[in-house]
């Protein structure tokens, strides 16, 4: 590592922080892959994979991928919820690997919902 | 791949301690067999602060929080949160009004009432990794004072922002960087020394904060070199701190090849390099004068201070001495500016301060409150009440050689003056909180008995009248003391806070003079011969009453076969042979044993 000057440490700071910024939990939202045993056996794996390829290509960073368990509907599976910051979440359903990159560059990055894989708006009532 | 999830492994000292090391190798290996390594990254970070549930486990970005986690439940862990997203409760922490879990770290009122200056990278950084502190900020505000302030601009805004000094004294920073400037040096070297000689009995505030981050003291320490025109600075570490040591020499040789310590500091052309001395672990090495003669390799002994350090210092030139906690404030203090921390706090006690709470609390661990904050707030809402509902009776503020509080004054405020007002001090920011069980003519007794081994014994009011307090305090334990000896621990304590030559001996009688101040009433029942907490070994009496089964449990434990008795009938005590050792007490299910 060479010595820094302080253009350097400005621009080396903005890179590291990007990097980093699922840790600090700062992102644009949040796409929730259902993880269930019925969305592993339908392949969920598979669309977690590509999706983290996807945004790696492309230097996606603040988008936060997680997984949560069987949304109820296994016959749907692989589900996916996208979560974005200020809107109602969206289900989607039956994806595999084209459709989840789909969701990730017209959803996500661009704001708007891919409507033939979506099954709903919003999420069951808890309670 | 990026990181879809951050596993945030605490290893500070007492997580290290309890196997988190292995823990993190366990998860390691658990996500690279289930092929999870390249989209969850393990980060090893500093003290996380809540070390009474350790080892800590903080999963990002969930913010989730999981306590006492054990090699064993790792593969549960992986499988139910990490693969399924179902985050695993039996490892949760649940507070102690509490009935269910809390998931999030931020939910817990243990971190709820906390606000972080100087451990603003807590549990989120990897403190061997240089760039975990740049992406947080790091260095940012060396860039801003480097370039755009002058040293004095930067003196100004320290003493606008009315940080004073945390290793006890409270003297206020900024203005000991002015009359550091102001000092004559005959060829213009002045030093920047860093105290971090922690030596109070459960105290780890500056441990922490090397092994947690330690940039963040480099940082302090090179705007501070700046700001005074120092080129060659010090750092003074006990040797009982490896970790901390390793992780700051670590630190100096990354911050080293960044170029951000040692010669032309970011391309500025200002020179400036730290070099670490380890201490060999005497307390009175944190008196700034025995701290200097340490270093210079001569005995760790104070001198009188007509002369401040400040003018003569190491080497006979001007020096500064700041503590490791007012160092990691100063970057803060330059990059959000002066206003900013001076709206935190009192109105003489500004900004926040950490503080190592421990003794009878529910939750210890490290803290940090804004100042201000009543003693109340400290231990009862961040510490969770006295352990074991118990009954509170003291805490101590400060250190060995801080004063005891009482219940009363509970709703002072954590604050310089207010402190002292009260008999005790800030000091460097321990806290032990004491409840029934302890006995205050044994705990004063307990300090000076330390302070009396710590003593360097250069002067005679320290040396000797601590050790006089020692005895008159073993007197009144051992059940031999008159009233008259409450007179001569008042005089002798007068005469050594007045007379010795630092603060070791001049703070040493706050232990004895604030118990006798708030807790007269239990050396009054010593001296008739009772030890109301029942510690004093030679005021109290075991005995067994009508309660007893004969299950034979005491007789068996008795290390000196003091107890008679047949199984199921009735046992005794034989008085004459027994030691008080309590082991009779402690394993009778019946309470049969009473204590006296």
């Amino acid at each position: 590592m060479a010595k820094l000057t302080i253009s350097e440490l400005q621009k080396l700071r903005e890179k590291l922080a990007q990097e980093r910024q699922t840790r600090e939990g700062n992102a644009r939202g949040q796409i929730i892959i259902h993880m269930g045993t019925c969305g592993i056996a339908a392949g969920a794996r598979k669309v977690m994979t590509a999706l983290l390829e996807a945004m790696d290509k492309q230097n996606v960073r603040d988008v936060i991928v997680n997984t949560s368990g069987c949304a109820g509907m296994c016959s749907k599976e692989p589900m996916a919820t996208v979560q974005m910051a200020q809107q109602a979440p969206v289900k989607y359903i039956s994806l595999n690997e084209e459709k989840i990159v789909r969701i990730l560059n017209e959803h996500v990055l661009k704001g708007s919902v891919v409507k033939e894989y979506a099954l709903a708006m919003g999420s069951e009532r808890v309670g | 791949m990026p990181y879809r999830l951050h596993l945030m492994v605490c290893a500070g000292t007492g997580c290290v301690s309890n196997h988190a090391l292995e823990l993190r190798d366990a998860l390691s290996a658990e996500l690279a067999k289930r092929g999870l390594g390249k989209e969850i990254e393990v980060v090893t970070t500093g003290c996380n602060g809540f070390c009474g549930v350790g080892p800590i486990l903080l999963v990002q970005p969930d913010g989730i929080f999981y306590q006492k986690v054990q090699v064993k439940d790792v593969p549960l862990l992986v499988e139910e949160h990490l693969v399924k997203g179902r985050p695993v409760k039996s490892l949760m922490f649940t507070p102690p009004e509490a009935k269910e879990p809390v998931p999030k770290m931020r939910d817990i009122p243990f971190f709820g009432k906390q606000m972080l200056v100087a451990l603003r990278n807590r549990g989120m950084i990897d403190p061997e990794k240089i760039e975990d502190y740049i992406a947080r900020g790091g260095y940012q505000a060396l860039a801003k004072a480097l370039t755009t302030m002058t040293p004095k601009q930067i003196i100004e805004e320290i003493k606008a922002s009315g940080l004073r000094g945390r290793g006890g004294g409270g003297f206020p920073t900024g203005i000991k960087w002015e009359t550091c400037v102001h000092a004559h040096s005959d060829d213009g070297v002045r030093y920047l020394v860093c105290n971090a000689d922690e030596g109070d009995p459960g105290a780890f505030m500056d441990r922490s904060i090397i092994e947690g981050d330690p940039h963040s003291v480099i940082e302090g320490m090179v705007i501070g070199a700046y700001a005074i025109g120092a080129h060659q600075g010090y750092i003074y570490v006990r040797h009982e701190y490896p970790l901390a040591l390793r992780r700051f020499t670590i630190a100096l040789d990354q911050a080293r090849e960044y170029g951000l310590l040692g010669k032309d500091i970011l391309g500025t052309g200002f020179d400036f390099d730290i070099e670490v001395h380890r201490g060999a672990g005497a307390f009175v090495c944190g008196e700034s004068t025995a701290l200097m003669a340490s270093i210079e390799g001569r005995v760790g002994e104070p001198r009188a201070k007509y002369i401040h350090t400040v003018e003569v210092g190491l080497y006979n030139k001007p020096t500064v001495l700041n503590n490791v906690e007012t160092f990691a404030n100063v970057p803060v203090i330059i990059e959000r500016g002066a206003k900013w921390f001076a709206a935190i706090g009192t109105e003489h006690s500004k900004g926040t301060k950490v503080f190592s709470l421990a003794g009878r609390v529910k939750n210890t661990g490290l803290v940090e409150v804004p100042m201000g904050l009543s003693l109340r707030e400290l231990i009862f809402d961040i510490g969770g009440g006295i352990a074991d509902d118990g009954e509170f009776k003291a805490v101590q503020t400060g250190g060995p050689s801080g004063g005891f509080i009482p219940e009363d004054l509970l709703d002072l405020p954590v604050d310089y003056e207010k402190l002292y007002e009260a008999g005790s001090m800030m000091g460097s920011g321990g806290v032990v909180v004491m409840d029934e069980t302890s006995c205050m003519v044994d705990v004063a007794r307990f300090f000076v008995d330390f302070l009396q081994s710590e003593s360097c014994g250069k002067c005679t009011p320290c040396r000797e009248g601590i050790k006089a307090l020692h005895g008159i305090l073993s007197r009144i334990c051992d059940g031999k003391g008159s009233e008259a000896d409450l007179a001569m621990l008042e005089e002798l304590c007068s005469v050594i806070a007045d007379t010795s030559l630092c603060a070791l001996g001049g703070s040493a009688p706050n232990p004895v003079l604030t118990s006798i101040r708030y807790f007269r009433s239990e050396y009054e029942a010593h001296i008739q011969g009772k030890c109301p907490a029942g510690v004093c070994r030679a005021l109290i009496t075991f005995r067994i009453n009508d309660k007893c089964t004969g299950c034979h449990l005491c007789f068996k434990a008795c290390p000196t076969s003091a107890v008679l008795g047949e199984p199921k009938q009735m046992h005794t005590i034989i008085q004459e042979k027994c030691i008080k050792c309590g082991a009779c007490y402690d394993v009778c299910k019946f309470d049969a044993v009473t204590k006296e």
